[in-house]
């Protein structure tokens, strides 16, 4: 991060920087108008343009659901941008270098909030895995790192934020963060190194000059729009979907009538909807506007959050990357692990909220 | 003949670059040869993190897939040297 600051001073705007600031100061702009009209262009085309009274089922579902979609798309775009942005001043070889000579426990800590800023795609898991545990990171550590990506995931942070507050959102950061400090910090303390996949010790990782080339801002930018680009285009269909059935809920189902099965009273129904979670592979996107809906009936915050994290944290198509590099015993432990942190956690918002 | 290697663990990400690469050879009709590492073991003596990652006569290029035109300008100056 010094060596890149003092390398951006050195190094002036160039006028295709100028530009692209310009163009995304228009853009946000442009952005903060669209924001503020979505509520009364949501209400014209519900009571207005297809004159439901006020007080209707269809009226209140329409209204609902034309007012999140678009504003959920806009939080989306937006907030990926930023997000994006500050990763691209991430690398995972700096994270390595970072991590490299920590202790367990302060490196935990650090390996999970790296885990969260650096870019990481899940088909880079098991490069970076050998990567990080031939540099001589403790497994613990790099299972911090790996856990903190999927577990906080960007567009659940989003739409948390989005369709419940910035609140719920940040004690989704901070329980996620520290779901993976403990799940490290357990798969630490139990030396399981016998059930790393025997080649992972024997590879000999080469001696390559790390690639240092700061990007411009322009390229900073490009790689921002690109991704979220790519990250909105893939969910933008689930998000749909989810609000529709969210609003269905939302003008249907009477209060209070999930009380009784996800509610606080009810204690198994954390570990139900973890165990329900868990196979259940699916993205954020359609999840939360689900859970929103439902927690407005009475489903409990604990449960639903609970539900969340165990379906966007422990995915099968990761685990089936992971089983290159791990034996399935580490795997259970690992899915294990991480399945009981999320049931702590859930109950402890129960309790708490 | 200069070769052109990209690493890749089989990601949807890796194929595209995998693509594009031989999109821009064709393209440019660049006389390489280029082959798709997939071994664990082979990707790690590069010493990336991250995959896709794009090597030029064994000195990695890139990881990632910034995009068709900056790999072709990498490229360009890659086969150039």
């Amino acid at each position: 991060m010094q060596t890149n600051l003092t390398k951006q001073e050195k190094t002036p705007f160039s006028s295709a920087d100028v530009r692209s600031w310009a163009l995304v100061v228009i853009a946000a702009v442009i952005w903060f108008a669209l924001y503020n009209v979505i509520q009364p262009f949501a209400d014209w085309i519900a009571y207005g343009l297809l004159a439901l009274p006020k007080d209707s089922h269809l009226g209140e579902s329409l209204a609902f659901f034309f007012y999140d979609v678009p504003k959920i798309i806009l939080l989306l775009g937006g907030m990926i941008f930023l997000i994006t942005l500050l990763r691209s001043f991430f690398s995972a070889e700096q994270t390595r270098a970072w991590l490299g000579g920590k202790r367990e426990g302060v490196g935990n800590v650090l390996a999970a909030a790296l885990g969260v800023i650096t870019p990481f795609c899940s088909c880079s898991a098991v490069p970076l895995f050998i990567g990080f545990v031939e540099s001589g990171i403790p497994l613990g550590v790099t299972f911090s790192f790996l856990t903190a990506a999927p577990v906080v995931n960007e567009v659940a942070l989003v739409m948390l934020f989005g369709l419940f507050g910035w609140k719920i959102a940040g004690l989704y950061l901070l329980s996620g963060l520290t779901i993976a400090i403990v799940a490290g910090v357990v798969i630490g303390r139990l030396n399981l190194e016998r059930y790393v996949e025997d080649f992972v010790w024997q590879i000999k990782v080469g001696k390559g000059e790390a690639l240092s080339e700061q990007p411009t801002w322009t390229e900073r930018f490009q790689i921002a729009w690109q991704s979220t680009k790519e990250i909105v285009g893939k969910v933008w269909l689930y998000v749909i979907v989810g609000i529709a059935i969210g609003a269905g809920i939302h003008g249907y189902v009477p209060e209070s009538a999930l009380a009784g099965i996800l509610g606080k009273q009810a204690w198994w129904s954390v570990p139900a909807a973890v165990v329900l979670g868990v196979p259940l592979y699916s993205n954020a996107a359609g999840i939360i506007p689900v859970v929103s809906a439902l927690m407005e009936k009475g489903a409990a915050l604990g449960t639903v959050l609970a539900f969340m994290m165990s379906v966007v944290a422990l995915s099968l198509p990761e685990m089936v990357i992971l089983r290159r590099v791990l034996k399935p015993q580490l795997i259970a432990i690992f899915i294990g692990t991480v399945a009981l942190a999320i049931i702590l956690t859930g109950y402890l918002f129960n309790l708490v909220i | 003949m200069k070769t052109i290697k990209v690493l890749g663990t089989g990601c949807a990400t890796c194929k595209r670059l995998l693509n594009d690469v031989n999109t821009l050879v064709v393209k440019n009709n660049w006389q390489v040869r280029v082959e798709y590492v997939t071994d664990v073991a082979a990707i790690m003596s590069y010493n990336v993190l991250s995959t896709p990652a794009l090597v030029v006569d064994e000195k990695v290029l890139m990881t990632g897939h910034p995009g068709a035109a900056k790999v072709e300008a990498a490229l360009f100056k890659a086969l150039e040297a």
